[in-house]
C-alpha cells in the first residue's frame, strides 16, 4: 500500500533520531570566541550596579563542523523554490534571483548604521527614492512609504493613515469593510485599528456583490479593503463602481496588494480608484521569503494621503542630493529606522534587472500559466468560479470527498509525495475544500505539466485507492503530525531538566 | 525572457490549448477603463553585469560605518558576524522557503525556530519566546497591546528613557485607538523617574494600568533599576514589559529573574548586519501563563504518525489565519530568517563565548568613557551603571566635531539631538543637546580608542 513515488526533492534519508543543537558538542567545544582582552578587565558586579547573569544560559556549546552539519541535515528536511515547483496561491513563490542575494551583502549596504550623516548614505537613499519611484508607476498611486516590514503591516500602517485622514475632518467613522473572500490578516487589522469588521458577500461571479455592498455602506464607514484580483484569482469587474460607491459614501478605498502578480504593466491599483495599496517586495518583487520573513509591505498612496504617512521618507532635493523628510500630518513610525532595507535592495535590483516590460510580461506569462494550469485540471477538479482567472485560481476537492472520503488535506498531502509543494488550502473560506493555486511565472511548460499530471494521478489515486491518499505522505522527512497534542501539550523550547 | 522558462513557441501552445488567440483576451475581465494602455515609464531592463555595476555603483557612494571605527549604536550595533552565520543562511533551502505551512518538507525552518525560541527563552529568562516580531520597536508596541488583553485593561505607562523612535512607534500604534500610553517624565539621572511629578509612581495610579514599559540599557545607556520598576507595576496590577539587548544578557541578569512579566528587544546585535537598520528582527518573550496571549507564530514539538519527533507551527487559533479579527495580532511574515541567523550566531559564539563578548563590549565602552573623560573635552552627565553603551557632553559643537571626526575616520557616536525628538529624553534641554551617545562593540581595539581620544582632544 505505502507505494512509494519519485523523491521528494525536500525529503532526506533519515539521519536517525533527531536531535537539537544543544544536544550536540560538549562543553569545552568552541567556535568563534572574541580577541583576547586589550582593555582592563571590569568589575561586571560593579559596572553594572549588581545586576549580574548567576547562571549562564543554556546556548549550545559546539564546534563550527557541528553548526555546519547540524543546519545542512535542517536544510535537508526543508523545501523551498529552488527545491521544485510551489504553487501556494496569493504567496507568489517566484525564482529568488541570486545576484540580489550579493547585492544586499554588499559592504556599501549591509555595512551602513542608520544614524550615518546623511552625505554617507546618498547612495541608499538614491536607490529607496528608485525603487519608491518605480513602485509609484506600477501601483499608479503616488506617495510612497518604504518603512512597513511586511504586507500586514502595509494594511495596518495605510489604516492608521486612514483614521488619521477622517480624524483631520472632524469624521468619526467606526467600520471597514472586506469582503468574504479576504485575507486573515485584513479583518485582523481592522480590529489593530480599533474599527469594527462588515463583511459584504461575493455574488455569484466571484466578485463583490455590488447591491450587497452598497446595503452596508454609510457615512460610518472609514474604508472599503479589497484584493483585486481577489482570493479566488478574478479581477473583478466592477472595481470602478465599487471604489465609486466607497467614496460616494466618503470612505477610502484600500487594495490588499498581494495579488499584484497579476496586473503589473496592466493595470493600477491607482487607476481602479483604490486611495492606498500595499505592496509585499517578497511576493511580487522576488525577494525571498526566507521560511517566514523577513519581507517588506511599501504603501503606495493618492496625492491627498501622502502627508499622513509614517517617516521619515526619503527623497531627491532639487540640488540633486538625497534626504530623510517626515511628512507634515504623519501618523509618526510604525518601526524602528527606514523599514528592511536589505530587502529593497533586493528588490530594487529586481525592477532594474526587468525594466517596465519585463515587469509586463511577468504578469502576462503569470496570467497564462495559471489559466494553462486551469484549463488541465478542470475536469478533473471542479472548478470554483468557471471564468478566465488571473495568475491564480481555486479548485475544489468536493467531488473527491464526496465520492471517495478523500480531502483536500488528504491531495496536498499527497502532492508531497509526488515532489511538489501543494497550493494553499481551505481558502478562500467561501469555497468548499478548496485548492487555490499560483503557479508563477518562473516555473516552465514542462513543470506545469509535471504538476497537472500530478494532480490528475492523484485523482485517480483517490478514486482507485483512497486509503493511499489519506496516509500521505510516506516519502517526508516526517508524516502526518499530532497537531492536535502540540497544542495540547505546548512544548516550545528545550528544557534542561527532566 | 530573465527568469521566465516558457519560450515564445510554448506560450503560443499554451495560448491554443487555453483556445484563447492572444495574451490580451486573458484580461478581458479588466475593464477598458482601468487598463493602462501604455508601457510603464521605468527604465530599461539591466543585464545582470550591468546591474551589478549600477547597484555596485549605489553602494560604492556610500561610506559605511563598517569601513571606519564606529562607535554608533543608539540600537543598531557594529558587531562582528563569524563567517559560518551567512553560509547557513545562503541555503537556499531556507532562504527560498514560506512560512512553514506543511511540516512535513518543513522540519528544517521548523526546528531551527523552535531551537532559536529556545536559546531565546535561555537569554530572557523567560518561559515562551515566539518566532520573531519585525524589529525590537514593533515588539515593544505589540507588548503593550498583549497587556492589554491580559489584564483587560486599555492604558500603558512608558518611561521617558526609552528610545524616542520606540517611543513614537508606541504612539502611532496607540493612536490607532485601541488603547492608550502615558509617556512619564525623564529623570535628570538619565534613568527613569520614579517619584517625581512625571514619574512613573504616578503615571500607574488610577488602577486603569495595564503595563509598565521600560528599556534597559536605556537609550542612553544607563541601566534601570527593575527591581523597583517590578514592585510598582506589579503594586499596581500591571504587567512589567522590559525591553533589553540580547548580546549582554550573557552577563547582565536576565528580566524575567528581576521580574519582567514580557521581554522584548531588538535581535540586531547577535549575528545581523546593520544594513541601515533592516531587515533584522525583534523577539518577544513571555510567561506561560500569557501564552494564549502572544502574538505571532510558535513551533511546538510533537511526533509523526509513526512516533518520530517532530516540528509544527503551534496554538495557531491565536491568528490572523484563524481567527481574523479576534487574533491577538495581525501579523504574518516575521524575520524568521534574521532569527534563526540569531541562532546560528548563538551557536558560533556558544556559551562562553556570548560572555567574554559581553564583558568585552562593557570592558571597552568602560575604558573608552576613561579615556574621553581623560581629554577634557567631555564631562559626565551622570554617574549611572551602564554596560556598553553610554553618553557624555561635549563642551564644544557637536556637528564640528562629528564632521572633523568623521574625516580622520572615525564615526564619534550618535549625537543625541539627532535621534528624532520624542519627548525628551533629559530634563535639561541645553545638556540634551550637548549629549553623545557612544557604544562599543568587540570590535574597538585599544589602539582606535586612544586614537580616537587622542584626535578629539586635539580638535
Amino acid at each position: 500500500m505505502t507505494e512509494k513515488l519519485s523523491h521528494t526533492p525536500g525529503a532526506a534519508p533519515s539521519r536517525g533520531p533527531r536531535r537539537l543543537i544543544f544536544e550536540t558538542g560538549a562543553p569545552e567545544s568552541r567556535c568563534v570566541m572574541p580577541p583576547a582582552l586589550d582593555v582592563p578587565d571590569v568589575d561586571l558586579g560593579a559596572a553594572l550596579g549588581g545586576a549580574v547573569r548567576v547562571e549562564p544560559p543554556v546556548i549550545p556549546h559546539v564546534t563550527e563542523v557541528e553548526i555546519a552539519r547540524h543546519y545542512a541535515h535542517l536544510a535537508s528536511m526543508n523545501f523551498g523554490v529552488d527545491s521544485g515547483s510551489y504553487p501556494l496561491g496569493s504567496c507568489t513563490m517566484k525564482y529568488n534571483p541570486r545576484v540580489n542575494e550579493d547585492l544586499a551583502r554588499l559592504e556599501g549596504f549591509a555595512g551602513l548604521h542608520p544614524y550615518q550623516p546623511e552625505a554617507t548614505v546618498q547612495g541608499a537613499l538614491e536607490l529607496m527614492v528608485g525603487l519608491a519611484d518605480a513602485l509609484a508607476e506600477v501601483s499608479g498611486l503616488p506617495a510612497v512609504t518604504l518603512q512597513p516590514a511586511a504586507g500586514a503591516h502595509g494594511e495596518l500602517t495605510a489604516l492608521m493613515c486612514f483614521r488619521a485622514y477622517h480624524r483631520d475632518r472632524g469624521d468619526v467613522r467606526k467600520r471597514v469593510i472586506i469582503p468574504d473572500t479576504a485575507h486573515g490578516t485584513n479583518p485582523a487589522t481592522v480590529a489593530m485599528c480599533g474599527y469594527e469588521v462588515t463583511t459584504v458577500p461575493s455574488d455569484e461571479r466571484g466578485g463583490v456583490d455590488l447591491d450587497a455592498l452598497n446595503s452596508v455602506l454609510g457615512t460610518d464607514v472609514a474604508a472599503v479593503m479589497l484584493t483585486n484580483p481577489n482570493t479566488l484569482g478574478l479581477f473583478d469587474e466592477n472595481i470602478l463602481e465599487i471604489t465609486a460607491a466607497a467614496h460616494g459614501a466618503g470612505a477610502l478605498a484600500y487594495c490588499d496588494g498581494a495579488n499584484l502578480n497579476a496586473i503589473m504593466g496592466i493595470s493600477r491599483p491607482g487607476d481602479m480608484g483604490f486611495d492606498a495599496l500595499h505592496v509585499n517586495l517578497h511576493k511580487t518583487f522576488s525577494t525571498p521569503h526566507g521560511g517566514g520573513g523577513p519581507g517588506a509591505g511599501p504603501v503606495c498612496v493618492v496625492s491627498r494621503l501622502a502627508p499622513y504617512l509614517p517617516g521619515p521618507i526619503p527623497h531627491r532635493r532639487t540640488d540633486g542630493s538625497y534626504g530623510l523628510a517626515l511628512p507634515e500630518r504623519s501618523i509618526g513610525r510604525v518601526r524602528s529606522f527606514y523599514g528592511n532595507f536589505g530587502v529593497l535592495v533586493k528588490a530594487y535590483a529586481y525592477v532594474r534587472a526587468l525594466g517596465g516590460e519585463g515587469l509586463r510580461e511577468v504578469s502576462e506569462q503569470a496570467v497564462l500559466s495559471a489559466n494553462y494550469l486551469k484549463e488541465r485540471l478542470r475536469d478533473t477538479y471542479e472548478l470554483a468560479y468557471d471564468r478566465t482567472c488571473m495568475h491564480e485560481f481555486v479548485l475544489s476537492g468536493s467531488r473527491q470527498k464526496r465520492e471517495h472520503g478523500v480531502r483536500t488535506l488528504d491531495i496536498a498531502k499527497r502532492l508531497l509525495d509526488h515532489g511538489f509543494h501543494p497550493p494553499t488550502v481551505y481558502f478562500p473560506l467561501i469555497v468548499e475544500e478548496a485548492l487555490m493555486i499560483e503557479p508563477t511565472e518562473t516555473e516552465s511548460l514542462e513543470e506545469l505539466d509535471r504538476f497537472a499530471d500530478a494532480m490528475i494521478a492523484i485523482a485517480e489515486e483517490a478514486k482507485r485507492d483512497p486509503e493511499l491518499v489519506k496516509g500521505a505522505p510516506y516519502t517526508t522527512p516526517v508524516r502526518r503530525l499530532d497537531e492536535a497534542g502540540a497544542a495540547r501539550n505546548p512544548d516550545l523550547r528545550y528544557r534542561t531538566e527532566g | 525572457m530573465r527568469h521566465i522558462p516558457v519560450t515564445c513557441e510554448q506560450r503560443e501552445a499554451m495560448l491554443r490549448a487555453i483556445d484563447r488567440a492572444d495574451i490580451v483576451d486573458l484580461f478581458a475581465d479588466v475593464p477598458e477603463k482601468v487598463r493602462l494602455g501604455r508601457p510603464l515609464d521605468l527604465p530599461g531592463a539591466l543585464g545582470e553585469m550591468d546591474l551589478v555595476s549600477h547597484v555596485r555603483g549605489l553602494a560604492d557612494t556610500n561610506e559605511p560605518a563598517s569601513g571606519v571605527v564606529s562607535f554608533a549604536g543608539a540600537g543598531c550595533y557594529d558587531h562582528y558576524v563569524p563567517s559560518i552565520v551567512d553560509h547557513v543562511l545562503r541555503k537556499p533551502e531556507f532562504f527560498t522557503a514560506y512560512t512553514p505551512y506543511q511540516p512535513e518538507v518543513s522540519q528544517g525552518t521548523l526546528q531551527g525556530i523552535y531551537e532559536y525560541q529556545s536559546m531565546m527563552c535561555a537569554l530572557t529568562g523567560m518561559d515562551v519566546a515566539n518566532a520573531s516580531m519585525y524589529d525590537g520597536a514593533t515588539a515593544f508596541a505589540e507588548a503593550a497591546m498583549m497587556a492589554c488583553r491580559v489584564t483587560r485593561r486599555r492604558r500603558v505607562v512608558c518611561a521617558g528613557t526609552v528610545h524616542p523612535e520606540w517611543r513614537n512607534t508606541l504612539a502611532t500604534y496607540a493612536d490607532a485607538g485601541t488603547f492608550d500610553v502615558t509617556f512619564a517624565g525623564p529623570h535628570a539621572g538619565g534613568v527613569i523617574d520614579f517619584d517625581g511629578e512625571e514619574g512613573v509612581r504616578r503615571a500607574l495610579e488610577g488602577g486603569d494600568v495595564a503595563a509598565l514599559l521600560l528599556s534597559s540599557p536605556n537609550v542612553v545607556g544607563n541601566l534601570e533599576d527593575l527591581g523597583s520598576a517590578s514592585t510598582l507595576a506589579h503594586e499596581a496590577d500591571a504587567l512589567l514589559v522590559v525591553a533589553t539587548n540580547p548580546l549582554l544578557l550573557g552577563v547582565l541578569e536576565a528580566p524575567g529573574e528581576a521580574g519582567a512579566d514580557i521581554v522584548v528587544g531588538e535581535g540586531q546585535p547577535l549575528g545581523n548586519m546593520m544594513s541601515f537598520g533592516g531587515p533584522a528582527f525583534g523577539f518577544f518573550a513571555c510567561r506561560e501563563a500569557h501564552m494564549r496571549h502572544i502574538p505571532g507564530r510558535l513551533v511546538g514539538r510533537t511526533v509523526d504518525v509513526d512516533g518520530n519527533d517532530a516540528f509544527v507551527l503551534t496554538l495557531s487559533t491565536r491568528e490572523q489565519h484563524i481567527r481574523r479579527e479576534k487574533a491577538t495580532s495581525n501579523i504574518c511574515s516575521n524575520q524568521a530568517l534574521c532569527a534563526l541567523g540569531a541562532a546560528v550566531y548563538l551557536c558560533a559564539v556558544g556559551r562562553e563565548g556570548l560572555a567574554s563578548t559581553a564583558r568585552a563590549c562593557i570592558a571597552k565602552a568602560h575604558y573608552l568613557r576613561e579615556r574621553l573623560l581623560s581629554t577634557g573635552r567631555f564631562s559626565a552627565p551622570w554617574d549611572t551603571p551602564f554596560a556598553h553603551e553610554f553618553a557624555l557632553a561635549y563642551d564644544g559643537e557637536i556637528a564640528g566635531m562629528h564632521a572633523s571626526m568623521l574625516e580622520r575616520g572615525f564615526l564619534a557616536g550618535v549625537p543625541l539631538t539627532s535621534i528624532e525628538p520624542a519627548t525628551p529624553i533629559v530634563p535639561d534641554e541645553s545638556l540634551a543637546e550637548s549629549l553623545v551617545v557612544f557604544a562599543v562593540t568587540e570590535k574597538r581595539t585599544r589602539v582606535e580608542m586612544d586614537a580616537f581620544a587622542e584626535e578629539v582632544a586635539s580638535l
